[in-house]
């Protein structure tokens, strides 16, 4: 069934049942893989996935939910049926509602659906670029993470009140992670993640380039003191570390007392005046971007800290209106809807005259950790009491040299992170997660060795 | 034309698909493969969460799909699909033999699948017998009752899921094996706050294989350890960070063993070329007092099962003897590809992943000393009674969070730290685990890996650590 086929099921059996409202999100997708192992093809993959989610209201406005892979006609009338099972348990206390905006135009982007290059063509493509990545320097032994994907997928949602929404795109990933030995030195391994909407439109050469250069650059390596350090975050983990504490600006996180915000946080000075940040999941760089939300929402750019204040919350339909205003297109569809953030944008507003602007992590002599990559997110941060202790790779910036930094975590709190940032630099980079510019923070905790 | 108009020919669970199976399996070997390997399933899972007195979602659901592997010398093609007809199990096998691009006229033989091992007989009955979502909701809300002890609480969760899984596993060796797979988990968490202090707390509870476990769960004696826990650690001071000795708790204190070694022993490590114990079979990788196992037979244990996902019992694994490598965890194409033979370990998280070598119910064995003996031995360092989660990078190196944590002074237990976390690599720390404990207990816990999320068991009587880094502040 395609998904218009699906949504007339849904409607006749729903009214077959006697279930007078509903909603329903879906996902098809076709998905294919292939890694490498020294120039043989290790594992191939493909996949051919759907995903249906069905919400049901009772007579009591009470929802109930139900997720299959069954599209068949039986499958959905089960599901239907389980929904309303379990809409008699549906959450008393807090009311979910079709988006008010479900039925808003959204904003589609010029759609970049790629055909297919098909298995043969990745691998070929993945068996280069690990060849080369080994060839690129003498210490560089194996490539043992690696894999190139190419998806195909829809998704969509609808409503019994009418709301039909639908987008179909393509989008490629590269990884290659380098393991580079020396003798009576530690292996070490760094890599480099490249997306395109396609397979050909993925920039293979500087997925090696960099791959290669930041394996290469961990080579020479020390442990480092443990101590207080100046710190610059690089692009990528700067926004780790934003999207790691996102609850911050989660209208879900605050009303379940997970956030450290509050409702009445709107206004709140967290940085300098200098520090802007956006949630723009319809970004022109983002290739993930998807035009609307689980509840139909269209997504949108939306300013989280302005000038150092919190600006805006992002929400879904229930949070929005226990907040008395709209929801925001951050929702995920389920039994409780969730909220999370598309694609972060950092910049540096008009308000810069704080900053130390002679702080450049490609000029500044003095001495500094600079933060490449933040590992083990899931086990470092404690979001709700505003905690981290993250293990990552960097360097060490001393007396004009640099050197690898063996083993080490960062330790501090979000606010006192952001209440410390002493520069933003002038130049914004793009990631996979986002677009930011360097960072400098003053005075966290690194541990190395004692 | 709609998908679920009445096929012939197609998958039914609780029937004998022989023949269909055996069909599919010879178009395969026809084609060319070495190997062909079929794994079906059919889920019915259910999750309930409970927010301070409320249930705030209930979310059943239910799936079906299959996966075939099919295999070529070393290499392997994996496809998946939601279409159990003979035609879309037909169409995934093409397009396996089609990704390897087999082109050689080398036949393998298939003399048919053998007699069916069906380890679901006495298991059908367990979708009657697991607690009803009314039953499973009251005694969540109980639990969340439990656990507002005073007004420095100021969220509570509890949270089950069930996850009911029934198996078709057939393959061109002949395997033809069924199984019904049942997991069941419950959590409690907990914020407190006063004031500018935060702190949190949670448990989590698991079992295979067993319908009334939940109804047994004692959630007082729960709702007490996490409340406790959050108390202690509400005022805590962060720790300093330094080079000291570390006692780590029994039960969940094995995640680092799990993460930090026991990884490092699956094959899949060894295809990779990442793991420092390659060829350290028969040497010594850890100090004399370590015996670790690694093992799917313990009843009840949330990483036990009758079969593995490749068709396979599983076998009790040691992979440590008093400090000497002695076993590789290893899957089918970890023995093709490494030599290591199969220990029951092919595990996935559904059809849509290829299975791949992995941990089961994973422990450090039990040694002579009590808790005391452990603690008295260090004049300064660390207590962690509750580890949170942790990571293993690319290198070996890991890292680790210490939920609770208690500073070690002249051999007693003494105060509450935060913010503590456990830095090092396997191979230099296995050989400095000098003592262990008489109290081994084993916790459940998730697992995430290139075989997707499995269910898995940790676990260690106390253990001391000579030295660690434990980073801070």
């Amino acid at each position: 069934m395609n998904s218009r086929e699906i949504t007339t099921q849904i409607s006749k059996t729903a009214n077959f049942l006697n279930l007078k409202k509903w909603d329903y999100g879906a996902s098809f997708s076709n998905d294919y893989s292939v890694q490498v192992d020294k120039g043989e093809a290790k594992q191939l993959k493909a996949s051919e996935k759907q995903i249906l989610t069905i919400r049901v209201w009772n007579q009591s406005n009470l929802v109930g939910i139900t997720t299959t892979s069954d599209i068949s006609e039986s499958g959905i009338k089960k599901a239907l049926k389980q929904a309303n099972i379990a809409s008699d348990f549906g959450n008393k206390n807090e009311s979910t509602e079709f988006s008010p905006l479900a039925k808003d135009p959204i904003k589609v982007k010029e759609i970049k659906k790629r055909n297919p290059v098909g298995i043969k063509k990745l691998l070929t493509l993945l068996r280069e670029a690990e060849v080369k990545l080994i060839e690129s320097h003498e210490s560089i032994k194996s490539v043992p993470y690696n894999g190139l994907s190419e998806s195909f997928f829809e998704r969509v949602y609808a409503n019994s009140e009418g709301a039909f929404r639908s987008y179909s795109k393509s989008q490629a990933a590269l990884y290659l992670y380098a393991r580079a030995e020396e003798k009576n030195k530690k292996p070490r391994s760094s890599g480099s993640v490249k997306l395109g909407y396609g397979a050909d439109d993925i920039d293979i050469e500087s997925c090696i380039k960099e791959a290669s250069n930041k394996t290469i650059s961990h080579l020479n390596y020390s442990s480092i003191k443990t101590d207080k350090y100046l710190i610059c975050f690089s692009p990528e983990s700067f926004l780790t570390i934003i999207n790691a504490f996102s609850s911050m600006f989660n209208a879900r996180s605050i009303i379940d007392g997970v956030s450290l915000s509050n409702k009445n946080s709107i206004g709140e000075k967290l940085s300098t005046e200098a520090l802007n940040i956006y949630d723009d999941g319809l970004h022109e760089k983002n290739i993930s971007s998807t035009p609307f939300d689980g509840e139909g929402t269209p997504t949108k750019r939306l300013c989280l800290i302005n000038r150092g204040r919190i600006e805006n919350f992002i929400h879904s339909e229930s949070t929005a209106r226990i907040f008395k205003t709209t929801p925001t297109g951050h929702a995920g569809l389920g039994s409780k809807v969730s909220v999370s953030p598309d694609w972060i944008v950092v910049e540096k507003s008009e308000e810069n005259f704080d900053l130390k602007t002679s702080l450049d992590h490609s000029t500044y002599e003095g001495e500094f950790v600079y933060i490449e990559e933040l590992n083990a997110i899931h086990a470092g941060v404690r979001a709700s009491q505003g905690s981290f202790s993250l293990p990552f790779d960097g360097w060490l910036y001393k007396n004009g040299k640099k050197i690898s930094i063996e083993s080490a975590t960062v330790a501090g709190d979000i606010k006192y992170l952001l209440k410390n940032i002493v520069n933003i630099e002038s130049s914004q980079e793009l990631t996979t997660s986002g677009i930011s510019p360097h960072i400098w923070v003053d005075e966290l905790s690194i541990t190395g060795d004692a | 034309m709609l998908s679920s108009q009445i096929k012939s020919n197609e998958i039914v669970f609780g029937s004998c698909n022989k023949d269909l199976l055996e069909e599919i399996i010879f178009y395969g070997i026809r084609l060319g493969a070495d190997f062909v390997e079929i794994f079906i399933e059919n889920t019915d899972n259910s999750s309930v969460l409970a927010e301070e007195d409320f249930i705030t979602s209930v979310s059943p659901s239910f799936g079906r799909g299959a996966g075939i592997r099919i295999f070529k010398g070393t290499k392997d093609g994996f496809v998946s699909t939601n279409d159990l007809t003979k035609h879309g199990l037909m169409r995934s096998v093409s397009q396996a033999i089609e990704m390897l691009d087999i082109t050689d006229n080398k036949r393998e033989v298939f003399n048919g699948l053998n007699e069916h091992r069906d380890y679901s007989l006495s298991k059908k009955k367990w979708i009657n017998e697991v607690p009803s979502i009314h039953e499973i909701s009251e005694k969540l809300l109980v639990s969340t009752k439990s656990l507002k002890k005073n007004n420095k609480i100021i969220t509570r969760k509890g949270s089950y899921s069930r996850n009911l899984q029934e198996v078709i596993i057939a393959s061109s060796d002949g395997t033809y094996v069924s199984d019904i797979r049942l997991h069941q988990t419950v959590g409690l968490n907990v914020i407190a706050s006063d004031a500018q202090y935060r702190s949190s707390g949670s448990r989590r509870f698991g079992s295979s294989g067993m319908p009334n476990e939940f109804r047994l769960w004692d959630h007082e004696k729960a709702a007490n350890d996490v409340f406790e826990s959050s108390m202690n650690m509400l005022y805590a001071d962060y720790v300093d960070a330094g080079q000291m000795p570390v006692v780590l708790a029994n039960k969940f204190g094995g995640v680092i063993f799990h993460e930090a070694c026991g990884h490092l022993l699956e094959t899949t490590q060894i295809e990779r070329g990442t793991t420092p114990f390659e060829n350290k079979l028969n040497e010594k990788i850890a100090h004399e007092s370590v015996t670790a196992i690694d093992e799917g037979i313990s009843e009840g244990s949330f990483g036990s099962l009758s079969v593995d996902d490749e068709g396979m019992e599983p076998e009790k694994s040691v992979l440590i003897k008093d400090g000497i490598l002695k076993k590789f965890i290893s899957d089918r194409a970890g023995e093709l590809r490494t030599g290591h033979k199969r220990t029951g370990s092919g595990r996935r998280q559904n059809y849509s992943f290829a299975a791949a070598s992995r941990m089961r119910n994973t422990y450090i064995a039990k040694g002579e000393h009590s808790k005391e003996d452990l603690i008295n031995s260090i004049s300064e360092g660390l207590y962690c009674k509750s580890m949170g989660g942790g990571s293993v990078g690319a290198t070996g190196q890991f890292n680790f969070a210490v939920e609770e944590g208690y500073l070690i002074k002249n051999g007693k237990l003494t105060s509450p730290v935060k913010g503590a976390t456990l830095i090092g690599e396997a191979k230099e720390v296995m050989p400095k685990i000098s003592m262990c404990g008489n109290d081994l207990e084993l916790a459940p816990g998730f697992c995430g890996s290139i075989s997707g999320s499995v269910n898995v068991t940790v676990g260690q009587p106390h253990i001391k650590v000579d030295s660690i880094t434990v980073g801070g502040r």
